[in-house]
C-alpha cells in the first residue's frame, strides 16, 4: 500500500502512450473519483437527465410511449407559443418585474452596505446587521401570507392606516396596477439586508492606507465615500450586476404563484408561473416544456452576452 | 485610530447615516413586531384595526387553536424529518463531491467542474424534472422532497473554495507519503479541519429545506405527508378571505388571528436560532464572495 502511493505520485514518463498515461492518472486518483461519484451521479440524473427529457418540447409527449417513444412534431409547440396571445403579456411582465427589481432592488443592498460601513461603532454595526438579515430567513409562504394579511381590505394594517388618515380602503391584491410594486418591494424588504453581506465583504478588503492618505489630504467623509469606497467595490457591483442581468428573464415562480389571483393575472403572470399552470395544473407537458426551454435558452444567451460585454469594457467577468 | 477633531459637516454626515440606518431597521422590524403583536391580540380588535405595535386585550386563544390543530403538528414533524434527512444527504454529497474538485492534482477536475457549473446557467426545466421524479417512482415519498434538490451548486463551490483555502497541499502530500490513501486523508484530516464550513453548509441546506414548499406541492399527494409550509400555505394563502366578499363573521375574525399565530409558530424556531448562528451564515456568504 505504502509503496504504490509513493510510486503513483511520481510524474508520468514522457514515452508512454496517451492512453496509458490517462489510465495511470485515473488509477492514481481512484479514491478521489470514488468520493466524487455520488455527486457526479446526482448531477447526471437530476440535472442532465431533465435536459435530455426536454426533447419532449419537440415531441407530442404521451406518457404511455415515454420520452423516446413519443412522435416528433418539430417546432409545433414553439410556434403555438409564439402565436399565443399570452406571449406579449408574459414577456412584458417578466421583463417588467425584473427591470423594476433591478432599479429598486439592486441598489438597495449596496446603499445599505455603504451606510453600515460608515458607522464607526462596532456594536451598532452588529445590531443593524442582525436586524436587516432577519427577513431573509422567513419562508416564501409566510412572506406571502404577511403581504396578503397586511394588504387585506378593511382589516389589513395598511388599509387601517389609510382609513385612519381619512382615505379609502384599497383592495391592493385585486388591483393589477399594484402587483409589481407589491412583489418587488416585499422582495427588497426580505432580501436587501442579506444581499448587503457580499458588498460588506468587499468593503472590508479595501486597503486602510487609502483612507489614511485621504484624511491627511483633508478629504471629507463624503469625498472618501465617493472617491475611494465606491471605486474599490465597483468590480463587485459589476459582477453582481452581470449576474442580475443574466437572470433578467427568470422571475421566480414561487412568490408569484402564492400572490397572484385571477384579478391580477394580467400584470402578475410571468413565464415560469405560466409553465407551472399549463404544465403541472393543465397537464400540457410538451407545450409547457417548450415554453420553459425557450426561457432557459434566452437566459443562457443573456448571461453569456452580458459576460462578454463586461469583459470587453471593464475586465470584470464571471469566467 | 487617532481621533481627528471632526468638522461640523462631518458630524452632519454621520448623523444622516445614522438616521437612515435607524429608519431601515424600523422598516424591517415594524412588520415583524406587528405580526407578533397581532398574534397575541383579541381577534375582534384585530378585525376593527385597533392593533398596533402592542397587543390589544392580550390573549393566548389563537395559539391554543393553532396548537389544537393536529395537521400543524403532523406537518411540523414531517418538516423536521425532511430537514434532518435532506440536510444529511446534501452534506454527504456536497462535502465528498467538493473535495476531489479542490485537489490540484485531481485528473480531469476542470471538465467535471464545467459539468457542474453549467447547471447553474442552464436547466431542463420544471416539467422534465417532474416527469423524471415520476419515472423514478419517487412520487408521494420523502425522496421526492430531499433528493432532487440535494445539491446546490453554489454551496458546492463555496465548499470547494474553503478546501482550497484551508487545507494546505503539503499536509495532503505528507499524509500520502505516510501511506494514507485519499479516502483516509479526507476522513481523518480534511473533514476534522472543515468542521466550521460543514456547520455553515448544514445551516444553508437546513433553512432551505425548512422553508421549501414547492417540491411538496409538485410531488406529494398525501396530506399526511405534507410539510409545515404546505399547511401554512392553506391557512395563509388559500383561505385568504380577503378575496371573498368580506363578511364579518366570527369564523373570519378568528381566521385572521390564527393566521398571525401560525406565522409566528412557523418562523419561531429559525428566528430563535438565528442570532446565535448568524456569524456562520455570514461566513458562508463571505467565502462564496471570494470567487463569485
Amino acid at each position: 500500500m505504502t509503496k504504490t502511493a509513493v510510486q503513483s505520485s511520481a510524474p508520468a514518463k514522457k514515452d508512454e502512450s496517451g492512453f496509458a498515461r490517462v489510465w495511470k492518472n485515473i488509477k492514481r486518483c481512484k479514491w478521489l473519483y470514488l468520493m466524487l461519484l455520488p455527486a457526479l451521479a446526482w448531477y447526471l440524473i437530476f440535472c442532465y437527465q431533465p435536459m435530455y427529457g426536454a426533447q419532449i418540447a419537440f415531441k407530442q409527449f404521451n406518457p404511455a410511449q415515454g420520452i423516446t417513444g413519443s412522435p416528433w412534431v418539430g417546432f409545433r409547440y414553439f410556434q403555438q407559443f409564439f402565436r399565443s396571445p399570452y406571449l406579449g403579456r408574459l414577456i412584458r411582465n417578466t421583463l417588467g418585474i425584473s427591470l423594476y427589481d433591478i432599479i429598486v432592488g439592486f441598489p438597495a443592498p449596496i446603499l445599505l452596505a455603504l451606510l453600515i460601513n460608515e458607522v464607526q461603532q462596532k456594536y451598532v454595526q452588529k445590531v443593524v446587521q442582525t436586524v436587516v438579515y432577519l427577513p431573509h430567513f422567513i419562508s416564501t409562504v409566510v412572506m406571502a401570507g404577511m403581504v396578503l394579511a397586511f394588504l387585506a381590505p378593511n382589516t389589513g394594517i395598511v388599509n387601517s392606516l389609510i382609513m385612519s388618515l381619512g382615505g379609502e380602503s384599497i383592495h391592493f391584491m385585486a388591483k393589477p396596477e399594484y402587483f409589481k410594486t407589491v412583489f418587488v418591494l416585499s422582495g427588497v424588504w426580505q432580501g436587501a439586508g442579506w444581499g448587503s453581506i457580499i458588498y460588506l465583504a468587499a468593503l472590508t478588503s479595501i486597503d486602510p492606507s487609502l483612507y489614511e492618505a485621504a484624511i491627511v489630504d483633508g478629504a471629507t467623509k463624503f469625498q472618501r465615500l465617493i472617491r475611494i469606497t465606491l471605486p474599490c467595490i465597483a468590480p463587485t457591483i459589476m459582477i453582481m450586476l452581470i449576474l442580475r442581468m443574466g437572470s433578467i428573464f427568470s422571475v421566480g415562480y414561487e412568490k408569484i404563484i402564492l400572490l397572484y389571483n385571477d384579478a391580477t393575472m394580467e400584470t402578475a403572470d410571468v413565464i415560469s408561473s405560466y409553465v407551472y399552470r399549463r404544465g403541472i395544473q393543465g397537464g400540457e407537458f410538451s407545450f409547457s416544456t417548450a415554453v420553459g426551454l425557450f426561457n432557459s435558452l434566452i437566459n443562457f444567451i443573456v448571461i453569456i452576452t452580458f459576460n462578454k460585454i463586461s469583459r470587453k469594457f471593464s475586465e470584470v467577468s464571471l469566467w | 485610530m487617532a481621533k481627528v477633531k471632526e468638522k461640523p459637516s462631518e458630524i452632519v454626515f454621520s448623523v444622516v447615516v445614522m438616521i437612515i440606518l435607524v429608519l431601515f431597521c424600523l422598516v424591517v422590524l415594524l412588520p415583524l413586531i406587528y405580526v407578533v403583536s397581532a398574534s397575541f391580540s383579541d381577534p375582534y380588535a384585530l378585525m376593527v384595526g385597533d392593533v398596533g405595535l402592542f397587543p390589544v386585550n392580550p390573549t393566548l386563544s389563537m395559539y391554543k387553536r393553532v396548537f389544537q390543530n393536529s395537521e400543524i403538528w403532523g406537518s411540523y414533524l414531517n418538516t423536521i424529518i425532511y430537514t434532518v434527512v435532506g440536510t444529511c444527504i446534501s452534506l454527504v454529497l456536497t462535502c465528498s463531491g467538493a473535495y476531489p474538485l479542490s485537489r490540484p492534482d485531481m485528473y480531469g477536475r476542470g471538465p467535471i467542474m464545467m459539468v457542474f457549473t453549467f447547471t447553474m446557467f442552464f436547466s431542463g426545466g420544471m416539467i422534465p424534472s417532474y416527469l423524471l421524479v415520476q419515472r423514478l417512482n419517487m412520487m408521494n415519498s420523502i425522496w421526492a422532497i430531499v433528493v432532487p434538490s440535494a445539491i446546490s451548486t453554489y454551496n458546492l463551490i463555496v465548499m470547494r473554495t474553503f478546501y482550497q483555502q484551508t487545507i494546505p497541499n503539503e499536509l495532503v502530500e505528507s499524509a500520502s507519503l505516510d501511506g494514507y490513501n485519499d479516502l483516509q486523508i479526507f476522513a481523518k484530516i480534511v473533514l476534522p479541519l472543515s468542521a466550521p464550513i460543514i456547520a455553515v453548509m448544514a445551516l444553508f441546506y437546513g433553512v432551505a429545506m425548512w422553508n421549501s414548499w414547492f417540491s411538496a406541492l409538485l410531488y406529494l399527494r398525501d396530506r399526511a405527508k405534507y410539510p409545515l409550509q404546505m399547511i401554512l400555505r392553506e391557512i395563509l394563502i388559500q383561505n385568504d378571505s380577503s378575496m371573498a366578499n368580506a363578511a364579518t363573521t366570527d369564523n373570519e375574525m378568528i381566521g385572521l388571528g390564527i393566521r398571525y399565530a401560525t406565522m409566528v409558530v412557523a418562523t419561531l424556531p429559525i428566528m430563535c436560532l438565528y442570532p446565535f448562528l448568524q456569524k456562520y451564515f455570514v461566513k458562508g456568504v463571505m467565502i462564496g464572495a471570494v470567487k463569485g
